[in-house]
């Protein structure tokens, strides 16, 4: 699905990753984890071809990043769903707006009563004409997440998804990770929260790999 | 949770504004469509207006000539009569008259006041010709009245002709120089706010790519906005600059240059052309624009 080949990436002169191989089996749950600065981000933008790597060969569903175009980098990314910390959206829309995009770039648009049951599972049934600003972190996290959801992808890639939120509300966004994960989904979850991968390790089969050195490595048993 | 299905969007959903429907470069566009369409229809109009004018001064000096007599007052006759007999037989004139006083007199009235003395002043005798087609050999029928009537001289308007049909010929190329150019800067400042635009919104953009817009989604998006406004702009322009060109004094036969600028006729309808075609300077430019920024920004 997602597969590194002894990738590399350097920026501004320094290897931030280097000789990483690792692929993603389908249906599988993986945390990246490692400290800030370590790469983790980087590894995600590699992985949905927001950067090519400078030396080895990353593949998205076994087509080579670097034989992509623009539009196939955008076809592709259909089949990704993407969850930043950040988690932008375009403020001048509504919640509804927002999570249809996906579908709404691609011309196509989503049947009213389902985007309600997506809406439900995510717990902003109530929100669907808020604005973003109007969101607080955990209800913008989660609309997120029903965003990346929408267009049923393969992989769903998760930037520090509970960097901003309470544990309460990472948990909860956990449990939709792993909810997700046992519908067939492929995950990806970069965080530098361990409690949080232990509290997954409790529910299902992850493997949580660590970033040290500019390699990623299996974590140790502690993990 | 069942995942949404997808089905062909309405229209309404394709019309869904993804880019943020106004910004700081909303009004400059509009403005810049409008002031620059004005510009355009008053450029047309002199242009439109200079080659008439070209046209009308070349038609009205190239089919006559005059024949001016200087010559002592014993001779005029003698000398007279010789040029009406060299025109007589001067293949490619259709026709020939003697002035006479009382029409010399009228056209010397302006300048000299009523009741002038033409007998008694060294008035030279004026003889109009009339071009046929094809025309008459200017030179040979110089050389012929050098040869029979010494005091005549052939003017066939080329010394006035040819500096003001060039003057005309060039206003028009001006005027046609200066459409071009405005069109130019449009596309410039279209540019300019497209990029504007764009760069202000790259944070929107980088979002629609994450969530897999293509290129020529989102490009689509700025393209229809710009050339919208710019249609929009340059309606109201084109409306205002027809409106001002009307108000223009009408052009009389006594006009001037100024009087006579503006529309004939159809001419009317050359306006009108002006904001479709402000629209494509800014769909083209707007694309280009938009294709390079988004390889830029994401």
């Amino acid at each position: 699905m997602i597969a590194f080949e002894n990738v590399a990436y350097s920026y501004g002169g320094g290897d931030l990753l280097s000789d990483v191989s690792l692929r993603l089996a389908p249906g599988s749950f993986h945390f990246l984890t490692g400290p800030s600065g370590a790469g983790k981000s980087t590894f995600l933008k590699l992985a949905y071809a927001e950067l090519q790597p400078t030396n080895g060969r990353v593949t998205l569903f076994d087509r080579d990043v670097t034989s992509l175009s623009r539009d196939d980098v955008a076809r592709t990314r259909r089949r990704i769903g993407i969850v930043h910390q950040d988690c932008k959206f375009l403020d001048h829309l509504t919640l509804a707006a927002n999570m249809a995009l996906p579908f709404t770039v691609s011309d196509r648009e989503s049947d009213p009563q389902d985007m309600d049951d997506l809406l439900g599972w995510v717990g902003l049934d109530h929100l669907a004409d808020a604005y973003p600003l109007q969101l607080s972190g955990g209800e913008r996290q989660r609309a997120a997440l029903a965003r990346a959801v929408i267009v049923d992808p393969d992989v769903i890639l998760a930037d520090e998804p509970t960097g901003n939120v309470d544990w309460e509300m990472s948990l909860r966004i956990l449990t939709l990770l792993v909810e997700l994960n046992k519908m067939g989904k492929t995950i990806l979850v970069a965080t530098h929260d361990l409690n949080l991968i232990r509290q997954a390790k409790a529910q299902i089969q992850a493997r949580v790999l660590r970033i040290a050195k500019h390699r990623v490595q299996l974590a140790g048993a502690d993990l | 949770m069942r995942f949404p299905k997808a089905k062909p969007a309405s229209p309404a959903t394709r019309a869904l504004q993804v880019v943020p429907p106004s910004g700081p470069t909303a009004w400059l566009t509009t403005f810049t469509a409008g002031a620059m369409t004005f510009l355009c229809v008053f450029a047309l109009a002199l242009s439109l207006a200079s080659g008439r004018l070209a046209d009308r001064w070349s038609d009205a000096l190239a089919k006559t000539a005059t024949i001016r007599l200087s010559a002592p007052v014993e001779q005029v006759q003698l000398q007279t009569d010789a040029i009406l007999a060299t025109l007589a037989t001067t293949p490619g004139i259709a026709s020939f008259r003697l002035i006479d006083d009382a029409e010399t007199r009228a056209l010397l009235e302006p300048w000299f006041g009523p009741g002038l003395p033409v007998e008694a002043l060294p008035i030279p005798r004026l003889i109009e010709v009339v071009e046929a087609e094809p025309g008459y050999d200017s030179q040979g029928l110089r050389q012929r009245l050098a040869a029979e009537a010494p005091g005549a001289v052939l003017d066939d308007h080329t010394r006035w002709r040819r500096p003001l049909a060039e003057a005309a010929g060039r206003i028009r190329l001006l005027g046609v120089l200066s459409i071009a150019l405005i069109g130019a800067a449009m596309a410039a400042m279209i540019t300019l706010a497209a990029r504007a635009a764009l760069a202000t919104n790259s944070q929107e953009i980088r979002v629609l790519r994450l969530v897999g817009a293509k290129d020529s989604y989102i490009a689509r998006a700025f393209v229809r906005r710009f050339t919208l406004r710019t249609l929009g702009g340059a309606l109201v322009g084109a409306a205002a600059g027809m409106a001002g060109v009307a108000a223009l004094p009408a052009a009389d036969a006594a006009g001037g240059f100024l009087t006579g600028l503006g529309f004939t006729g159809t001419a009317w309808l050359w306006p009108l052309a002006l904001p479709p075609l402000a629209a494509l300077v800014a769909f083209l430019a707007t694309r280009r624009a938009a294709f390079q920024k988004l390889r830029e920004l994401t």
